[in-house]
């Protein structure tokens, strides 16, 4: 059982805990996730990244959005509640080195999985520069910590309420063309690392961005997570999250991810019924 | 396989039953048919389909054994049960002996009376069946070993393993399928502190996430963890070896003295052709484990969804193409075919399953061979392109191997493929661990008389040594380690 310590509310849909797990605080490195199940027969398994973690401590952070019905099932725990099951760390973990001028783009709650990496590229020596984008104001999150990690900070929103009105996409083109980055990151909605894969590629910036395919196992027993990379079939899970972004096959993996669409609008309009949350509040 | 209800085989068993038999009167009792559900109802449920023998059923069927003196059966066991002794007992009515018997070399009697492909093993090898020439007719073993259990986990008389006063020597065994169960409870009596460390948020390995509840059902899965657990095993769930922790921490910080590694052939393979990962083509583990592990064929109350099927091929002729087939069909799917290369003489799957398979309504394209995977404008399923086939000359397997026809592609509509061709090691532990040194196929290699690995202190067994096999070879193998290990740590 692995106690949530601490809870904390980001935006209306974005939540921060701070779990009991000391054995994947341990081990995990930058880049990695976790898979929980909230116990019983019936709960899903949900993967997510490790935002952060306290290996003193024992502790790890996740950052999640309530997207459906189980994320939202999380939200609703509280400080000193457990989660039943944690496996973890999981996926390899994100490649380090001093590569020079690295920009990071975070898309939304991708801003959450980008943070350890921009940290660990930080403490080997690259210069970074953080652009991080979401609709609204409301659903930006991290600002502060990535203020102070990032050598430079480019805040956008699609429709202007906070920083820049602008999508990702627009200060990564300028950044590529005045800065020449030796590396690109991109974690975001699936869209969006597309498209930022498809932006960088024009500079022939290497691009690496990390899949949020659905999982189940996180094993690599399953092939759920499959994708498709330079034409030959990977499994998320086990040789990923990161990929190469400009050799993902982005049209694939965005209809696999849309696989279970009807039954997941089904769960999430009975969910804040039964869970009693309010339309736009999680 | 019984049209008869459970009541009237019991009466018609009961009404042969004599107190003696002669040599030619036992020759001549007919085989007991396993009381079965209805194949019309039973497609709307998930419950098991094989009901078990009857008290008289098991008797005579007991009966039938001619108690040969060189027994030939035990031969065909891999791990060398007693069968006619056992059977004896059964005939005296003594249930608790024949368990005791039982229990000297097999450790999951209720599992593998079930899912051993008897007449491959022990029933191929009957008299009985060599006197009719006729193998349906040899002595049911299977079936009574599972009476055999079923009956004394129902009277509660299993016998509590007697453990050995503690050695102060630290192990682990690494999954929990039927290779570690084994290893853990051979272990756990020898007197050493055992842990065994599961990936999964619930223990059992594929008899949990593989095998349907229709032919396994999980609560006797739950009840041999939790023998283990009463015996001192310590099941740590959601660890996974080779990220939580790997094997080389285990033995160097955290004092472990000999490692177990039963991790099992969870890899799917894939066919490589075209179409392979479009929406509506998943792997057959992927498929049964929502089914089973996630249980969403429960949709009421299941979180984790299961894709909608109506047309359904399945890829492949083993029992994980007859498993994802008829739960297909539990799921609602309207049509579900088996597509398969070779002839039905060839299919690998147990007999019985491919019989009930058929009970329930599941169409065999045989000889047949998938070319690609056709999608519809929004990327998902429509149909699968087939090839026809003709059995050539026998492969180095000795089966005769599929020839296709050229230009016999044909399209056959479906919305869902379910790809069951079978499953390679799972490469993790192997990545994570230096000295491991592994075949081509990606299995371990260990020295055959003890299964250790060439790393020093690291035993292994069941799928991950020999590729995706079956659960008595892989029970089997993990005692064979665990008996090799014991004689390494009393040293
Ligand atoms: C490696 C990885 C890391 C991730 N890290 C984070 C993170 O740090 N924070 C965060 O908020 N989200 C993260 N996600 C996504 C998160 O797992 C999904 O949002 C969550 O599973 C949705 O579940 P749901 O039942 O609430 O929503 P649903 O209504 O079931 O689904 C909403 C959307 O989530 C996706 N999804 C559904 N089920 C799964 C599943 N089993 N696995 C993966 N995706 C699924 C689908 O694309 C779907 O459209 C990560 C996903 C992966 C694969
Ligand atoms: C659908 C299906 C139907 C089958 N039907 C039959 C049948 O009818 N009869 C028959 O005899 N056989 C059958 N088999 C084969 C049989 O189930 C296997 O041969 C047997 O289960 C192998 O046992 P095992 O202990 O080696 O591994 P498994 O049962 O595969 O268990 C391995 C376990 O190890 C865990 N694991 C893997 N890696 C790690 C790690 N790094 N750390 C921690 N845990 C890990 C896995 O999660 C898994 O739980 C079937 C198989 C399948 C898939
Ligand atoms: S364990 Fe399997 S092979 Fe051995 S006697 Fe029992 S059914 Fe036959
Ligand atoms: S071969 Fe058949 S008849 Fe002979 S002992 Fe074995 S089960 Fe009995
Ligand atoms: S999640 Fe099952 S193989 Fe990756």
């Amino acid at each position: 059982m692995h106690r949530i310590i601490e809870k904390e509310q980001l935006s209306a849909e974005v939540f921060r805990f701070k779990v009991e797990a000391p054995n994947i605080a341990r081990e995990r490195k930058a880049g990695q996730f976790i898979i929980l199940q909230m116990g019983g027969d019936y709960n899903e398994r949900i993967p997510l990244t490790i935002a952060d973690a306290d290996p003193e401590e024992g502790t790890i952070t996740l950052i999640f959005q309530a997207v459906g019905e189980s994320t939202h099932r999380l939200a609703l725990l509280n400080v000193g509640d457990s989660i039943a099951n944690l496996l973890g760390p999981l996926g390899k973990p994100t490649h380090i080195e001093n590569f020079g001028r690295c920009v990071c783009v975070g898309g939304g709650i991708g801003v959450a999985p980008l943070y350890p990496i921009v940290k660990a590229l930080k403490a080997a020596g690259n210069q970074v520069k953080v652009i991080i984008g979401a609709r609204n104001k409301g659903l930006i999150i991290m600002e502060e910590e990535m203020r102070k990690a990032a050598d430079e900070l480019i805040v956008v929103t699609d429709d202007g309420s906070y920083g820049r009105k602008a999508l990702v996409t627009e200060p990564l083109k300028e950044l590529c063309s005045t800065w020449a980055p030796n590396l690109a990151v991109a974690i975001g909605p699936p869209i969006m690392m597309k498209f930022c894969a498809l932006a960088t590629k024009e500079f022939g910036v290497k691009t690496v961005v990390s899949l949020n395919t659905i999982m189940i196992d996180g094993t690599g027993m399953c092939g759920g997570c499959r994708v498709s990379i330079d034409g030959q079939t990977k499994f998320v899970c086990v040789d990923g999250p990161e990929f190469d972004g400009h050799q993902v096959d982005w049209n694939n993996m965005l209809t696999r991810l849309g696989t279970y669409k009807s039954q997941e609008a089904m769960a999430h309009h009975r969910c804040h019924i039964d869970l009693n949350i309010e339309e736009g509040k999680a | 396989m019984s049209e008869k209800s459970r009541e009237v085989l019991e009466e018609e068993a009961k009404a042969l039953l004599k107190d003696s038999y002669t040599a030619k009167e036992r020759a001549s009792l007919p085989v007991q048919p396993m009381p079965s559900q209805d194949p019309k109802q039973r497609i709307h449920n998930m419950d098991e389909v094989a009901l078990g023998y009857t008290d008289s059923q098991a008797l005579l069927e007991a009966n039938r054994c001619l108690n040969c003196k060189n027994k030939p059966c035990v031969e065909g066991c891999p791990v060398g049960i007693d069968i006619p002794a056992f059977i004896h007992h059964i005939t005296q009515r003594d249930i608790k002996a024949a368990g005791d018997e039982i229990a000297k070399a097999s450790l999951l009697p209720a599992i593998c009376g079930r899912v051993c492909p008897q007449e491959n093993q022990c029933q191929l090898y009957c008299t009985v069946g060599k006197m009719h020439k006729d193998i349906d007719q040899s002595v049911s073993i299977g079936r009574l070993e599972r009476y055999v259990a079923d009956t004394l986990a129902k009277e509660n008389e299993q016998s509590v393993a007697k453990i050995a006063p503690p050695t102060g020597k630290k192990v682990c065994v690494v999954g929990s399928g039927p290779a570690s169960i084994a290893a853990a409870a051979d272990l756990c009596k020898a007197g050493h502190k055992v842990t065994m460390f599961e990936a999964l948020h619930k223990g059992g390995g594929v008899l949990v996430y593989g095998i349907p509840e229709f032919r396994l059902p999980k609560a006797i899965v739950a009840r041999e963890l939790a023998k283990l657990t009463a015996m001192g095993v310590d099941i740590q769930t959601n660890f996974l070896v080779g990220r939580t922790r790997s094997i080389k921490e285990l033995m160097e910080k955290d004092g472990y003295d000999a490692v177990f590694v039963g991790s099992g052939a969870g890899l799917p393979k894939f066919m490589g052709i075209d179409g392979e990962n479009l929406v509506g083509v998943l792997s057959a583990n992927e498929f049964l484990t929502r089914s089973n592990l996630m249980k969403a064929y429960d949709h009421e109350h299941a979180l984790t969804p299961m894709p909608q099927i109506s047309k359904v091929a399945v890829f492949g002729g083993g029992n994980v193409a007859m498993d994802a087939a008829r739960t297909a069909l539990r799921l609602g799917a309207q049509k579900v075919s088996v597509i398969y290369r070779r002839s039905e003489n060839e299919l690998p799957a147990r007999k019985e399953e491919v019989g009930h398979a058929k009970e329930e309504g599941v169409e065999f394209l045989l000889l047949h061979n998938p070319s690609r995977i056709i999608a519809d404008e929004s990327g998902h399923v429509k149909g699968v392109e087939l090839l026809t086939c003709e059995l050539g000359e026998p492969d180095a397997s000795g089966r005769r191997s599929p020839v296709e026809i050229p230009g016999s592609e044909t399209f056959y509509e479906y919305d869902t493929v379910i790809v069951a061709i079978g499953n390679n090691s799972n490469p993790l532990i192997k990545m994570t661990t230096e000295g491991i040194e592994t075949t081509r196929k990606g299995t371990f290699v260990v020295n055959p008389d003890t299964n250790e690995t060439t790393l020093k202190g690291v035993w292994a067994g069941g799928d991950i040594v020999l590729g995706a096999a079956t659960v008595i070879l892989a029970m089997g193998q993990g005692r064979k380690a665990a008996k090799a290990m014991n004689e390494y740590l009393a040293k």
